[in-house]
């Protein structure tokens, strides 16, 4: 299939690769005005209190403070941070500033000022008399707790997805296929029963969050930030601040990574307010203390997980149910817990019964938010850690376990008609499915046959081998919109004008690969646009694994539109029916060979002679179609018995992403996503104090991998062809990090016995377990 | 207070805070490249080469560096530029925001270490970290650009 294509499939360097690498000055705030007001921001103390008293009367009089907000003083209107569209499934339980602070670390006040120092220092003169409540802080407590973190009367609903601020429940997502899951279960011959728990994870991107605002020469409140979500940003900060979308525009320039927390409008409604009332540019640089304490981070989760089979394997019936710690507001709280099961619990679709149950509920920790992977890192971690106990019980290699239960290419799964919107009731078949692939070959890269279980190293070193499948989703069927102008300017050249959100994935140049493919020309005369909402058409953003397929369909249109416009003048040139005109990219000529026009002299002339025309192709793509992607994973482990700690010496991974729009680029992703899997397994975990202060609050304390962390990493890829996709393509960007968790931990188990179903896997866990074995 | 400092070749008097740290100088005074990331001296995103030794400049007092000569990645020339190349060309560039950084640091390593190896690199390396790539992408070109074979 990769043969018939030119662009698609090349190993295309990034477009912004050079400038990014030399220091060019392309991020957030190396284009700040030098002149603008610095904002900072005054932070609860409390887990949970209501600011009785505000005085900023002293703050206000220090000289170069510009303007100080207090929840008395700002816009009052109901928003969700979430970058979802509209209307968002995320309760509006947000207002910019709030008369109760609901985490430590929540906004009590604003200042705006000359400089950074003296912002700091008009902090300190803010007088805030609280009135503490007591804190919810285990999520597992959160629903019979005698404090209610949010109320009814000072929220808004789009939809109703469960929301019971009585009982701190943020939202609720249920689901369930087939007969009777208790009555298979008793059937079962087998059954596991476990709960696994998943941390808090901090994104921990290298540039931290940030956003500046002028009003231009139009009076357009304009705001460039450091976001995945332009379009998202666009709207919510003109809801907060009661005006319309029009007066604002968002540009997102260069991204220092994102993983998701990008995906919620994070600092944007400051600067924005701060503009908007002073007529002065502002800007705003979270610190990274500030990132850690006061953004979001990976939903907390307990997860309940039962499966049922016979003596033989057959997997009968799975359970799932999850409490998901959406802390103090509900950021992505129902799609995340949902994600969590409807884009794991497919895997396994031959069961005679599946079912979903689980909550989100309140507390006063850190807001849960986006991040790669979105739950269903979670969900994939329980199950296939379930999945793996049970090859354990039934004394079955887990990889038959798989190729006995798995979906297979052409099978579906009801679940995906029960939680997708739009899709109807017919079975949608995964015709792009490589499961089985992906297992076998990362079978033989990780040499299970004579690694499987264990080796003994010595006394004190055992190795062991572990894996699981995953899967995700390629955008949001029935939600996502994404769409792309191309226009053919004088000189033969082509700008592509994109929505879609390039934040260091290489978006702006796979995207261009596809634009070159509908074109038939090749990439190099062809220059991208992207996330500017006053110049590019729309796009929901970067998340849910959604630009290559949606966008790169939207692209594609875009393209194939255009192409067809040339053909058609060129027609309308020699005279002829359209279709006795060819293009091959540099040359428009009729098949006959009689006459031929270069694509120069042809873009010239539609603009400077006649018609006097720019021709332009567009295009919207949305669809109910799913693509998943898949992959399997492999784990191999070193554990030292003495100390309880794990090396991991090899990772490989197998991938169905549908066709690789540019390889190079995909084995970064997936390394890089694979890493972050290996994080949360090994290293990472959001701590706070008994009272809810955050100790994990520089990268000091906060362990992401570093460079001796990470051994051997292994990519490959499936050759795989989804008829939905753009030429082929599925997602790539979170599935990646999905299977690392439960393979790590499977290795660990298959090396000393012992069964972590709490990540992360510390040493002083393992040694623990070790020690009471 | 004014220093003297010889950035990327260039003699040039800097007015500072005698508490500002020489990233925050650097910035101000135009040199965009150097990133701040961490605040902590943890992540290697903001070193320079203060006299060719790498220096984590949010850590690093600016007056420390008065009269000694500071190179930014505006300012590497020569074959030490096509570092960046490599990265490119290995996909490895995505966010780009540690690459200013690594690079810095990779060409102090390059003068530094004699017989290069696989581990030394990763050593060398081990205090610049990077959350896009997962590192064994960066190794690959560094080790190509290096000529270190497996």
């Amino acid at each position: 299939m990769k043969d018939k294509f030119q662009s698609v499939g090349q190993n295309l360097s990034k477009v912004d690769g050079m400038g990014l690498v030399t220091g060019k000055p392309l991020y957030t705030d190396d284009l700040a005005p030098k002149d603008c007001l610095v904002i900072k921001i005054l932070r609860s103390p409390h887990a949970f209190a209501r600011i009785k008293g505000i005085n900023t009367e002293k703050a206000e009089k220090l000289v170069g403070v510009e303007v100080v907000f207090t929840h008395e003083n700002v816009p009052k209107h109901l928003y969700t941070r979430a970058g979802q569209s509209y209307p968002e499934p995320s309760v509006y339980d947000k207002y910019i500033l709030d008369e109760y602070v609901r985490y430590v670390g929540d906004e009590v006040a604003i200042v705006a000022a000359q400089s950074e120092e003296t912002a700091l220092k008009a902090l300190k003169l803010i007088k805030v008399e609280y009135e503490v409540y007591e804190p919810v802080l285990d999520m597992m407590k959160a629903q019979g707790s005698k404090s209610q973190i949010h109320f009814r009367e000072r929220c808004f609903l789009n939809m109703d997805k469960g929301f019971e601020p009585e009982k701190n429940i943020s939202a609720v997502y249920n689901f369930s296929v087939g007969e009777d899951v208790d009555e298979v279960l008793e059937n079962c011959h087998v059954v596991v029963k476990e709960r696994y728990k998943t941390q808090a994870q901090a994104h921990t991107m290298m540039e931290t969050y940030r956003a500046f605002s002028y009003i231009d020469q139009y009076g357009t409140l304009v705001i460039v930030s450091s976001t995945q979500i332009p379009f998202h940003v666009r709207r919510d900060v003109a809801l907060s601040l009661g005006i319309s979308a029009g007066k604002v525009r968002v540009i997102k320039p260069r991204i220092g990574g994102g993983f998701g927390g990008k995906q919620t409008v994070q600092v944007e409604f400051y600067p924005a307010l701060v503009t908007y009332k002073t007529g002065k540019p502002s800007k705003i640089v979270y610190d990274r203390k500030e990132t850690y304490q006061a953004t979001t981070s990976r939903h907390a989760m307990a997860l309940d997980v039962t499966l049922g089979s016979d003596l033989d394997g057959n997997i009968k019936a799975i359970d799932m149910n999850i409490i998901s710690d959406t802390g103090a507001y509900g950021e992505h709280a129902a799609t995340v817990l949902g994600a969590a099961g409807y884009k794991s619990l497919p895997l396994y679709n031959r069961v005679d019964g599946a079912r979903f149950t689980g909550k989100a509920v309140y507390t006063n920790h850190i807001p849960g938010g986006a991040f790669r992977g979105y739950g269903v890192t979670q969900g994939t971690f329980a199950l296939e850690s379930a999945v793996n106990e049970l090859a354990a019980k039934l004394n079955m290699d887990p990889l038959v376990l798989r190729e006995k239960n798995m979906i297979r290419k052409g099978e579906s799964s009801e679940i995906f008609n029960l939680t997708t919107v739009g899709v109807g009731s017919d079975p949608i078949p995964m015709d792009s499915c490589e499961l089985k692939y992906c297992i076998d070959k990362g079978k033989e890269l990780i040499d299970w046959g004579n690694k499987y279980p264990r080796k003994v190293i010595s006394p004190t070193k055992v190795r062991g081998v572990g894996m699981s499948i995953a899967m995700q989703g390629s955008g949001i069927p029935g939600i996502d919109t994404a769409s792309a102008t191309i226009k053919l300017s004088d000189g033969g050249t082509f700008t592509l004008l994109t929505g879609a959100a390039d934040i260091g994935t290489g978006a702006d140049t796979i995207l261009k690969q596809i634009a070159a493919e509908g074109l038939g020309v090749s990439y190099d005369i062809i220059t991208v646009f992207s996330a500017d909402t006053e110049l590019t058409p729309f796009d929901v953003g970067a998340y849910a694994s959604g630009t290559t397929y949606f966008s790169g369909n939207a692209v594609k249109m875009a393209a194939l539109d255009l192409r067809e416009k040339i053909l058609a003048e060129g027609a309308r040139m020699f005279e002829i029916n359209n279709e006795d005109v060819l293009f091959d990219g540099l040359e428009i000529s009729s098949k006959d060979g009689n006459k031929t026009i270069s694509l120069i002299d042809f873009s010239n002339k539609l603009i400077y002679k006649r018609p006097h025309i720019q021709l332009m192709g567009t295009g919207s793509y949305t669809t109910t179609d799913i693509a998943p992607p898949f992959v399997a994973g492999f784990a191999e482990v070193e554990v030292d018995l003495e100390t309880g700690k794990v090396d991991l010496l090899n990772f490989v991974e197998v991938i169905d992403c549908g066709t690789v729009i540019n390889p190079k680029l995909a084995r970064i992703q997936a390394e890089g996503g694979i890493v972050h899997g290996i994080g949360m397994a090994l290293f990472e975990e959001v701590k706070e104090t008994k009272k809810g202060k955050l100790i994990t609050n520089t990268m000091m304390q906060y362990k992401i991998p570093c460079r001796m962390d990470i051994n051997n990493i292994v990519v490959d890829f499936a050759e795989s062809y989804d008829k939905t996709g753009p030429y082929g393509a599925k997602s790539i960007g979170e599935v990646v990090t999905n299977p690392a968790p439960p393979a790590i931990v499977d290795a660990v188990f298959n090396a000393t016995g012992i069964r972590i179903r709490e990540l992360p896997i510390t040493p002083e866990k393992l040694k623990m377990a070790l020690i009471n074995k | 207070m004014i220093i003297n400092l010889h950035v990327n070749g260039i003699k040039k008097s800097f007015d500072i805070n005698p508490d500002e740290y020489l990233v925050e100088v650097l910035r101000r005074y135009g040199y965009l490249s150097v990133k701040k990331a961490c605040d902590t001296g943890s992540c290697g995103v903001c070193t320079v080469l203060v006299d060719d030794s790498p220096v984590l400049s949010c850590s690093y007092y600016a007056v420390r560096a008065n009269n000694k000569h500071i190179t930014t990645v505006e300012g590497i020339s020569g074959e030490d530029r096509s570092l960046g190349e490599f990265l490119v060309d290995e996909g490895v560039d995505q966010c780009g925001y540690c690459s200013p950084g690594l690079i810095l640091t990779v060409i102090a390593m390059k003068k530094e270490l004699e017989n290069p190896t696989k581990e030394s690199i990763v050593e060398y390396l081990t205090g610049n970290l990077c959350r896009c790539t997962g590192y064994v992408g960066q190794l690959r070109a560094i080790m190509r650009y290096m000529g270190v074979s497996e």
